[in-house]
């Protein structure tokens, strides 16, 4: 097509042996909105990473309109026409400074700009942008004093001044509420009508609903599909992009009699449709969703991290409100969490005091440590767990990604957990190691429930005995793990299924 | 090899350089090596290393306080002004002084976790805060038995002997009155606080606060108190080493301790190097005073000028820094 705003062919990218891109293509025509989906680690930053010049492509090209397109770096990408707003909002807009000043900031860096500021006129200009981009807000107000919708807004603003051909947006949903995001979907279909060529990132389904023209999805650095004639086929996208294998992992279904936690109508946040849900001793219950559908936040209220919206949480027949994590652990409710560099792992430590951190008590006289007894525990779980290191006296960042994952699990196993909460275990984990988790997962899940929260289909059926899918934090549909529905599965992932049909018998 | 050799220069390097020092100057400067010369060092890096100890422990939680300096002179006017114009005995000034710096601490962990002031700017205002407030209650004068104070009357309170002890006692060690008082009292903190955050479960978890503070509370740390004990650690010690000073001068002087806060964070700094641990450690900080105390008593008995002493101290501080910071990282480089 002559009319095609960026191209892209081919395009490969490495980062040592990590083949992160495969030969991508992707086409952005003017005046519509590609929507890209992908799970963690599909590549798709890394695709937007090259486009906007952050990083080279190794091979394959790339034409704006027509022309040869090879961004020396971001700033390059920018004065050609291609601007990206990332999903960190703070990095688009300068929070101490004022509306007027964040709108103009890039007039303010132009060469022929002049010493001086020139205040009246700097208003008149920032007030032309806000009101072309129907932006309504008080333009002397400082950026870091408004709702989060308004800063994204901005960050927006101030990429339009620049009157790119193609803009970018990662993510811009992902801290904005309802009412928010249809004031940005306002200014994305203002955007499309003036032509302007938009990527948008999401993993939001009624976001892409709302406003996808097409849409690519990428797994494992190839695009596994594009979907472009209307209507678009969703749930074949969310099967695109999840995939499902079928693994080879046996698992015998257990189902426990005892119930060990207990969730009656509990609201994850306001306004959200109450959720229910029965965990027995002995279950291990995979909670499956998309980014944002709630699951983490449920995690967090059983850690005793946030606070719930009404409803009730029962363990053991007894009513269970954690004040803090301290206390959550206190009651026996462990969580290993998503993300363990941010999260979990204390790299000045080695791997045994890595481990047995949240129970250095158990492992003290008084308040002075054992060491012996410090290590011995620790190489135990090493080798029941199967962890690959010279000693538990290495340091903790010496180890894979799997090795420190399995470490970050079997802290929580030192002890016996009445609710063991495992948030994205097999993040940034290979597939051997995945294994070993799981296994040592279900072999320990008696006086327990076991919750386990993924985004992918063929981890929760390697590890679960039932598979408990949210969205938009309900809970849309319960799958016991024993010829799964695949089909039905994926569409209520997708939120195909009306969200009030609750949960399947 | 390479990597062999990197690695024990790593550990032993600093502890070979500050023996090797030590030999040097026994062979260079006569009269340096003996058990006087030794508690002269000794008791020139009593104080601050103490004050060193203190700010370790917020180091280790990575935190920094840069008001143990003030703290440390405001402990000295606090006593002064108890014994001297109050007329209190020396434990209640000894009492005060204690709990003013354990609610210095105490509030400079409350702005730090709760109102959330970064840890530089909080300390640094109360270090602007209270050398001020050291100043008012006698309107910027020093304080000495004998002095006329503003409704005319004179001071009579003395330092009494026993609060003059703490600072001047020396123990016979070897020869006659050789080992002073302080420089016991640094020692056994010093062993306290080694015990403390090397080999008690609340050091273990200071650290890992300090490492990764979110991960810490995700496994139920309760990080904000553990902070605040941290800076009130760092205050009492801070405070004692006022205390110290003031029993050693035996008057209130208000322009005494201007180095302090500079001298000991340098000590918990170079700290760092000592064998090869790479971060604030108690046995590296009272080894990091120790080196300094030495290397400027030698240059002194070389007739070094007085006024090279803090150039020689920076210099140490940023030999230390790199060492510990650029061949820690070819170290952890070599591994991956």
């Amino acid at each position: 097509m002559a009319g095609d705003a960026l191209k892209v062919n081919g395009l490969q990218k490495s980062f040592g042996k990590n083949h992160v891109l495969r030969g991508i293509d992707l086409t952005l025509s003017p005046g519509s909105v590609t929507v890209l989906m992908g799970a963690n680690g599909a590549g798709k930053s890394t695709l937007v990473k090259v486009i906007c010049g952050h990083h080279r492509g190794d091979g394959g090209t790339m034409t704006l309109a027509g022309t040869a397109f090879e961004p020396e770096d971001a700033a390059d990408a920018i004065r050609k026409g291609v601007v990206t707003v990332h999903q960190s909002i703070d990095d688009g807009v300068i929070p101490d400074l004022d509306v007027a000043n964040n709108l103009m900031l890039d007039r303010l860096v132009e060469r022929g700009h002049g010493l001086f500021v020139r205040e009246r006129h700097l208003r008149a200009e920032a007030a032309k942008v806000a009101a072309a981009m129907g932006i309504d807000v008080n333009l002397r107000a400082r950026v870091s004093d408004l709702a989060v919708a308004d800063r994204q807004m901005i960050a927006i603003a101030r990429a339009m001044a620049r009157a790119p051909q193609v803009l970018i947006l990662d993510e811009p949903t992902s801290s904005l509420s309802a009412t928010e995001a249809d004031r940005l979907f306002a200014l994305i279909d203002r955007l499309r009508a003036q032509g302007v060529a938009i990527l948008y990132i999401s993993h939001r389904m009624s976001d892409i609903r709302r406003i996808a023209d097409c849409i690519v999805v990428m797994r494992d650095g190839a695009v596994s599909g594009v979907f472009e004639t209307k209507p678009l086929d969703y749930e074949a996208a969310v099967t695109a992009m999840l995939g499902h294998r079928m693994t080879e992992v046996d698992v015998a279904v257990q189902n426990g009699s005892t119930p060990v936690l207990e969730l009656h109508d509990l609201q994850l946040f306001d306004g959200a449709a109450p959720i229910s849900l029965t965990a027995h001793d002995g279950d291990v219950v995979a909670l499956v969703g998309l980014l944002g559908s709630g699951k983490s936040r449920l995690a967090e209220i059983l850690f005793g991290i946030a606070p719930s919206h009404g409803g009730e949480i029962r363990i053991n027949g007894q009513h269970y409100a954690p004040r803090s994590v301290e206390d959550a652990v206190a009651q026996g409710v462990f969580m290993s969490p998503k993300d363990r560099a941010t999260n979990a792992v204390i790299p000045a430590f080695d791997i045994a005091d890595n481990m047995t951190l949240p129970f250095l008590r158990g492992l003290s006289i008084g308040s002075f440590l054992k060491p012996r007894q410090q290590r011995n525990t620790a190489q135990g779980m090493v080798d029941q767990l199967g962890i690959v290191c010279q000693s538990v006296g290495d340091g903790i960042n010496t180890l894979s990604g799997g090795n420190q994952q399995k470490v970050m699990i079997a802290r929580w196993l030192l002890e016996p957990a009445r609710v063991l909460l495992l948030d994205e275990p097999f993040q940034g984990v290979d597939i051997g190691a995945r294994r070993d988790i799981g296994r040592h997962i279900r072999a320990t899940a008696q006086g327990r429930a076991t919750l386990v929260f993924l985004a992918e289909i063929d981890e929760a059926l390697e590890i679960a005995d039932r598979i408990v899918v949210m969205n938009e934090g309900a809970i849309v549909g319960e799958h016991a793990n024993r010829n799964v529905d695949l089909a039905a599965l994926v569409s209520d992932i997708s939120g195909a299924r009306p969200t009030a049909a609750g949960p399947a018998p | 090899m390479n990597d062999k050799i990197l690695n024990f220069s790593i550990r032993y390097g600093f502890l070979i350089l500050l023996f090797g020092l030590i030999v040097y100057f026994s062979i260079a400067a006569p009269g340096f090596f003996g058990p006087l010369s030794a508690a002269f060092v000794l008791q020139s890096v009593a104080i601050t290393g103490i004050l060193a100890l203190g700010v370790t422990c917020t180091l280790v939680v990575g935190g920094f306080d840069l008001s143990i300096g003030a703290v440390a002179t405001s402990a000295l006017m606090l006593s002064a002004y108890s014994m001297v114009i109050l007329e209190h005995p020396a434990i209640v000034a000894v009492t005060l002084c204690l709990g003013m710096g354990a609610l210095v601490g105490f509030i400079n962990g409350l702005l730090i976790v709760k109102f959330r002031v970064p840890d530089l700017l909080a300390t640094l205002g109360m270090m602007f805060l209270l050398i001020g407030l050291q100043r008012i209650p006698t309107q910027g004068n020093s304080i000495a038995t004998g002095m006329t104070l503003t409704d005319g009357t004179v001071a009579e309170g003395t330092f009494s002997a026993a609060f003059l002890w703490l600072g001047r006692h020396r123990f016979d060690v070897v020869i006659d009155r050789l080992l002073p008082m302080p420089v016991v009292i640094f020692v056994a903190i010093a062993v306290l606080i080694w015990l403390f955050l090397g080999f008690t479960r609340h050091g273990r978890l200071m650290y890992a606060i300090g490492s990764n503070a979110r991960a810490a509370s995700l496994v139920g740390t309760p990080v904000n108190r553990y902070k605040v004990v941290a800076y009130m650690i760092s205050g009492v010690t801070a405070s004692i080493g006022g205390i110290l000073l003031a029993a050693r001068l035996g008057r209130g002087d208000i322009a005494s301790g201007n180095n302090l806060l500079l001298d000991s964070v340098a000590a918990a700094l170079i700290g760092f190097a000592v064998l090869g641990a790479a971060r604030p450690n108690a046995f590296g900080t009272a080894m990091g005073a120790l080196f300094v105390g030495i290397l400027l008593q030698g240059m002194t008995m070389m007739n070094a000028p007085y006024y090279t002493q803090d150039f020689v101290k920076g210099a140490v501080l940023v030999g230390a820094l790199v060492f510990t910071f650029y061949l820690s990282s070819r170290r952890t480089g070599t591994r991956h």
